[in-house]
């Protein structure tokens, strides 16, 4: 209540703003939301954090070979971490001017050949090649091996290695790529360091037993592993305006309501809910991309209805959504369905079979309901199976008649159940028969 | 083909046995003729002479004197010789030693114990010049011809030391004897006997040396004519036959060989060409008793224009030859890569070869007549205005092989100035010019003996250039030392750094070492497998046993060999491994296929003074075709009588042989094994500690608990050193406030429970609520279906018991799909693709009880 009326005297202040200001805000707030550019600071990594940078520090400075995985499921801000170590690492003189980087992806670099030809290129070893056209595989692979054999631990430039998704490096022919380059990084020739990035947990499975034996078995986990008052703080952070914003008074305004707005207890109630869902920060991201987007010159300040507003936009149910467009008659048809669905326990029917289902609603029940032609229902049918929201089992042959496709319901009774409460203009006879495939008798 | 198989040489022997030892039934001869049946020729080739012999690499024959010959029971002729080597056949650090430049025309009289001076009598090539010199003495600068070498010094494998005066003198004698010879033996044999190509060459020595040096700046480089000689020998071999190294000779047999690849040229000139062989060939008894007077002409200071002319067309001729030959034994080559390279390169190749042989016709013309010589050049010459302009294209694509061959261009051009007579310079100019491109066309264009590995790559070749020297860029800072008792034994911990010794597998170094002994004693080859879990030592042991034999060798304790490694991992095709050996041997680069006929041959084929080889193959399993032909051979050559191959075959499993060998390979193999045991505590403990070399950075307990914890998981050195590394690194992050201390217990506990600790357990109690709750409702569906599997539909309903049991708002169908799909990137979950939406099966990638055990806790 106090929240309330404060937010609304806030409104009737800030009715001056301009909308320059709205618009520095939106355009910091999204870049700081889609770009996932590295923070200041990260949470709860800090661990991870320095056994990295010392990692690459040896390597820069001491010129040492190593070998490392950063593990973490998706969005656990693997990369953020990797990019916030090499940012901290070139600030230093002498890591800046000794470290050469190459920047592999899996789901770019998809063969070994690829791969090796983007090293080279990145390394720009292809100068002493000159301007000609890369050789064979076997040749670059011989080239770029005698390369690395040639440098030694105290007068080479170090070179570190990064696969991204490195996962799909692994099913590379033979795993050839990494077991050289996990072979290089031990033995005594130009110092590597290779850091791989997966968010599989299994992935030592994965590696063959004599590149598994050259991979020194560094892990460098990162879990999302903060509590939900770190996720309050991680928000507030997130939502806060720099200090260097041009407006000092609104940055103060907004930043003073963000601090305010998880004492509010539908804000605790919405990030508890997202939290519960997921810990990847990218979600939170989203949410607060939604709600930020409500604001407007009139609407300066984010309040706890946009982001309960956001949070009912962000768990919609998609398909339920689909749902809520048909047609009384498709609506008909999927009741139809879960009927046949509840008594032949999820086994897979046929459009004659759920005509026959539809004929009976139709006869016993429905004054309503108009009683449509086959030719009509069936094309209500196609349009359900173009929606995917009914998928055939096999492939549609050209001999099988369309009426006897054996088909499988991909929505659950709930949804059905939840999107016709939802759905406007319901006939109640319909939802009646929906509750209960008996309530005709 | 047919036509050069037709052609033999004979060897037989001149005169009657001097003696014969009845019991060992060898019969000594004092010389051998070498008979080549198509041209008719002879050469004489006496005791004491000197000799090429055909090397194990075609760009480099041997020199030799001759001093024996004699044959054995089996009827096979045999020769023992003196061995001289040439500057390459020096080890490269070895040169040094000598503290001057080496003229490639200088030889060293070979007193390296363990070469085989006996020497099949086929595999002499022809007979040269050697001239002893006084140490100090320059080289005479105008015997610049391939025919002559000159030795100074003798090298007995350690360092070189002056002639002796005895040895001095003798060779001295053999040379006079061998310059006498070819008088001698026209009083005594029938003029039709001595070999016209001895005369020719003496002829063409004599004239180049008498009309004074002032032409001899024509190049012609030693190496280059001495590995086209060898390299024809080679290349006959390889077209299976024989044939004397004379140049006409080969003009004849080449000649209609090339005629119907010529097309290109035009069939007038192929008429022309062919007109011209019929002409030579009759002419030729007369050709040589000219050649005799001309000789007689050019003793005489040059006044004359024309008998100058002439000398120089002698001259001409000479070079010519040089050149031709050059160009010419391209041709079994071309056949052996025909597959691979394109019919537009063969045409062009035949193009300039035959117009070389054209060309060369027309300036060997004078010698046989002087007006024929004038027809000739007239009528060719106009024929080479023709092929000047499609010859200007090939000049184009080859500018830069042109500077290489610039300076022999500019000698003879400005040789055509000095005496420009009957032929104009400019035409001659062009001519030559031409002459020079077939060789650089060649050297681009044929991949067999790469003769010069320092060669600039061409321009236009679309291929990673050959000798490309990759280096990765030097560091701008030096690389820091280590500061502190921590950093020094993390460096020596690195798997890279290497011990001073092995410890542990003293066993199998023996085992091994004795094996390869034995061998490189023999001179014979043998294979070993040697097999055990990753990180067992078996590179390194290898390694050690050869850098061992390599001191031993330097040493002279045991015969010196060569060493070659290739790994099956770093190859991108088993096929490569044939590439790859025969480029670590021989320098050259080739295609697979050819280079399997290349080793195939190098192996088959008694080399003398071949050095055993000793290979390495690691990764042997990777070798694996199909087929087997790779694995096959690699094991067939060292059962072949001639090979001195050595095979050191490594790999991970014990019976590999037996289960992915085909019967005839595995026999191959051979039962030598030899396999590593993982390390035992023990062992690790002892590695541990000889690297640390008494540095006080370990607790003693440390040791031994990451010896035994590592034992007891995979016997793994590299694992153990890794835990080790990380240990240092965790108590110098510990200890960083305060006084550096040494590791101790908790710091390899902490190191080995990140590196060996699943991470599942991790990952489970760090999920999100929801992702947690989908586990145990998977739990419970499994529980209650029964079946380890289910799809997301069931998990969805006890998904949505649990949140009602909790008092949670129940998440939305999209958002248990998402949560599927978070967990099965993770591999927490195995899930099908995401196509079937409900109906999407899922299984646990984790047991039951791990979840449970994870999940309790809470």
């Amino acid at each position: 209540m106090k929240a309330s009326a404060m937010s609304k005297r806030k409104l009737k202040e800030s009715s001056g703003v301009n909308g320059e200001c709205i618009s520095q805000v939106q355009k910091i707030l999204r870049e700081r939301f889609c770009h996932h550019y590295a923070p200041e600071k990260l949470f709860g990594m800090d661990h991870q954090y320095r056994h990295l940078l010392e990692l690459l520090k040896r390597t820069t400075v001491h010129g040492e070979s190593n070998s490392a995985l950063v593990i973490g499921p998706r969005g656990s801000g693997k990369t953020a971490l990797l990019n916030w170590v090499l940012k901290e690492l070139r600030k230093m003189k002498q890591v800046r001017e000794n470290l050469l980087e190459v920047h592999l992806n899996g789901l770019l670099q998809t063969n070994d050949k690829v791969a090796l030809k983007e090293i080279t290129r990145q390394l720009q070893l292809e100068n002493v090649i000159g301007d000609k056209v890369f050789g064979s595989f076997a040749e670059n692979l011989a080239f770029l091996l005698e390369a690395l054999r040639k440098g030694d631990r105290t007068s080479s430039c170090p070179v570190l290695f990064i696969l991204d998704e490195f996962d799909l490096f692994v099913h590379h022919k033979n795993q050839t790529l990494l077991y050289n380059l996990f072979d290089i990084s031990q033995s005594a020739q130009t110092p590597v360091t290779v850091i791989g990035l997966t968010c599989r947990q299994d992935i030592l499975e994965l590696l063959e037993k004599r590149v598994k034996s050259r991979f020194s078995h560094r892990q460098i986990y990162l879990t999302n592993s903060f509590d939900f008052k770190q996720y309050i703080r991680i928000f507030k952070e997130q939502l806060s305006l720099p200090a260097e914003f041009p407006d000092e008074s609104f940055a103060q305004r907004w930043n003073n309501n963000v601090q305010r707005l998880p004492e509010d207890k539908t804000v605790q109630d919405t990030l508890q809910n997202l939290f519960h869902y997921t810990k990847d920060l990218r979600s939170l991201h989203l949410l607060l991309m939604l709600a930020v987007s409500n604001v407007t010159v009139h609407h300066p300040l984010i309040t706890a209805s946009d982001l309960q507003e956001a949070s009912r936009q962000h768990r919609m149910d998609s398909r339920a959504n689909i749902v809520h467009g048909l047609s009384v008659l498709e609506i008909c048809l999927i009741i139809a369905m879960k009927h046949l669905n509840d008594v032949y326990e999820g086994e897979p029917f046929n459009f004659q079979m759920v005509y026959n289902e539809f004929q009976k609603f139709i006869q016993r029940k429905a004054h309503s309901m108009y009683n449509f032609e086959k030719p009509v229902v069936m094309k209500a049918f196609e349009h359900l199976l173009q929606l995917e929201l009914v998928k055939p089992i096999e492939r549609p042959s050209v001999r099988a008649q369309r009426e006897y496709l054996l088909m499988n319901l991909l929505l659950d009774n709930n949804q059905i159940m939840d999107a016709l409460q939802a759905y406007p203009n319901c006939p109640t006879d319909v939802k009646q028969w929906a509750a209960s495939s008996l309530s005709w008798l | 083909m047919n036509t050069r198989q037709q052609n033999k040489i004979t060897y037989s022997w001149y005169g009657k046995p001097m003696s014969s030892d009845r019991k060992l039934r060898t019969s000594q001869y004092k010389g051998i003729l070498i008979t080549s049946e198509r041209s008719r020729t002879e050469t004489c080739i006496q005791l004491g002479n000197f000799v090429l012999v055909e090397g194990e690499n075609a760009d480099q024959p041997f020199v030799a004197q001759l001093l024996g010959l004699y044959e054995d029971g089996a009827q096979q002729k045999h020769a023992v010789v003196q061995w001289f080597s040439h500057i390459t056949e020096i080890p490269q650090n070895k040169r040094k030693l000598l503290k001057r430049e080496i003229s490639p025309q200088e030889v060293f009289f070979d007193q390296v114990p363990g070469y085989d001076t006996d020497i099949a009598v086929e595999t002499i090539i022809k007979s040269i010049m050697v001239i002893p010199l006084r140490l100090g003495e320059e080289l005479p600068v105008m015997l610049n011809k391939e025919q002559t070498f000159y030795v100074k010094q003798s090298w007995d494998g350690k360092c070189f030391k002056a002639l002796s005066p005895d040895t001095f003198s003798k060779l001295k004698e053999a040379r006079k004897k061998e310059g006498g010879i070819p008088n001698s033996s026209n009083s005594r044999i029938p003029s039709d006997i001595i070999s016209p190509l001895k005369k020719e060459t003496e002829n063409v020595v004599r004239s180049t040396t008498k009309p004074k040096n002032v032409e001899l700046e024509i190049e012609s480089k030693h190496s280059a004519s001495k590995s086209s000689l060898a390299k024809e020998r080679h290349s006959q071999r390889v077209a299976n036959d024989v044939k004397t190294p004379t140049a006409r000779k080969k003009l004849q047999l080449n000649s209609p060989i090339r005629s119907p690849k010529g097309r290109l040229l035009g069939s007038e000139v192929l008429e022309l060409l062919d007109d011209l062989c019929d002409a030579v060939a009759p002419l030729e008894p007369s050709a040589t008793k000219r050649r005799v007077k001309f000789t007689g002409i050019l003793g005489s200071p040059p006044k004359i224009p024309c008998a100058n002319d002439k000398s120089k067309s002698v001259l001409d001729t000479a070079e010519d030859w040089q050149r031709f030959k050059d160009t010419i034994q391209l041709s079994p080559h071309s056949k052996v890569s025909d597959s691979s390279e394109k019919a537009k390169n063969l045409n062009m190749k035949d193009d300039t070869i035959s117009l070389i042989g054209y060309q060369k016709r027309c300036s060997q013309s004078p010698v046989l007549s002087p007006c024929s010589r004038r027809i000739c050049v007239q009528k060719t010459n106009t024929r080479i205005a023709e092929q000047v302009s499609i010859l200007n294209a090939l000049e184009l694509n080859q500018e830069e092989d042109f500077l290489s061959s610039s300076d022999s261009s500019y000698s003879s051009n400005s040789e055509e100035e000095k005496d420009d007579v009957l032929c104009t310079p400019e035409k001659k100019t062009k001519s030559s010019r031409i002459l020079s491109t077939p060789k650089s066309s060649r050297k681009s264009s044929v991949h067999t003996p790469a003769k010069t590995p320092k060669k600039t790559p061409l321009p236009g070749t679309p291929k990673t250039p050959r000798n490309a020297t990759p280096e990765i860029p030097r560091r701008s800072h030096a690389a820091q030392k280590p500061a502190s008792i921590l950093e020094e034994a993390r460096l020596r911990l690195h798997v890279s750094a290497i011990p001073e010794s092995l410890p542990c597998r003293e066993e199998e170094f023996q085992d091994i070492y004795n094996f390869v002994e034995s061998k490189l004693i023999d001179g014979t080859g043998g294979c070993m497998y040697i097999s055990g879990v990753p990180g067992t030592g078996k590179t390194a042991t290898v390694h050690e046993v050869i850098s061992c034999l390599q001191q031993a060798a330097e040493n002279d304790d045991l015969p010196s060999f060569q060493f070659v490694e290739i790994n099956g991992m770093k190859l991108t095709d088993p096929h490569q491994a044939y590439v790859q050996i025969l480029e670590l041997l021989t320098g050259q680069k080739v295609t697979a296929t050819h280079a399997a006929v290349l080793l195939a041959k190098l192996f088959n084929t008694p080399g003398p003074k071949r050095k055993t080889t000793v290979l390495v193959v690691d990764e042997l399993d990777l070798l694996w075709t199909r087929k087997q032909n790779v694995m096959y051979n690699l094991f067939d050559w060292p059962t072949q009588k001639h090979s001195k191959l050595i095979i050191l075959a490594i790999a991970n499993t014990m019976d590999l042989p037996e289960r992915i060998m085909m019967n005839r390979v595995a026999s191959r193999l051979g039962l030598t094994r030899m396999s590593f045991q993982p390390y035992t505590y023990k062992q690790l403990q002892q590695i541990i500690s000889s690297r640390l070399n008494g540095m006080k950075a370990f607790e003693e307990d440390a040791i031994q608990l990451v010896s035994r914890k590592v034992a007891a998981l995979s016997g793994d050195a590299r694992r153990c050193l890794d835990v080790c590394r990380r240990a240092t690194e965790i108590c110098e992050f510990a200890s960083q406030k305060r006084t550096p201390e040494i590791v101790r217990m908790a710091h390899i506990t902490e190191a080995i429970d990140e590196m060996f600790s699943s991470p599942y357990i991790n990952a489970i109690r760090n999920a999100s609520l929801h992702e947690q709750i989908f586990l145990k409702a998977i739990l419970a569906e499994f529980r209650r279906a029964g079946v380890e599997e289910a799809t997301v539909q069931q998990v969805y309903h006890q998904h949505i018991a649990l949140c009602r049991i909790e008092g949670m708002q129940s998440p939305t169908i999209s958002e248990i799909m998402a949560i599927c799909s978070r967990l099965g990137a993770c591999r927490l979950l195995l899930v099908e693709s995401s196509n079937k939406y409900l109906h999407m099966q899922v299984r646990l990638n984790i047991s039951q009880d791990d979840v449970m055990y994870a999940l309790k806790d809470e």
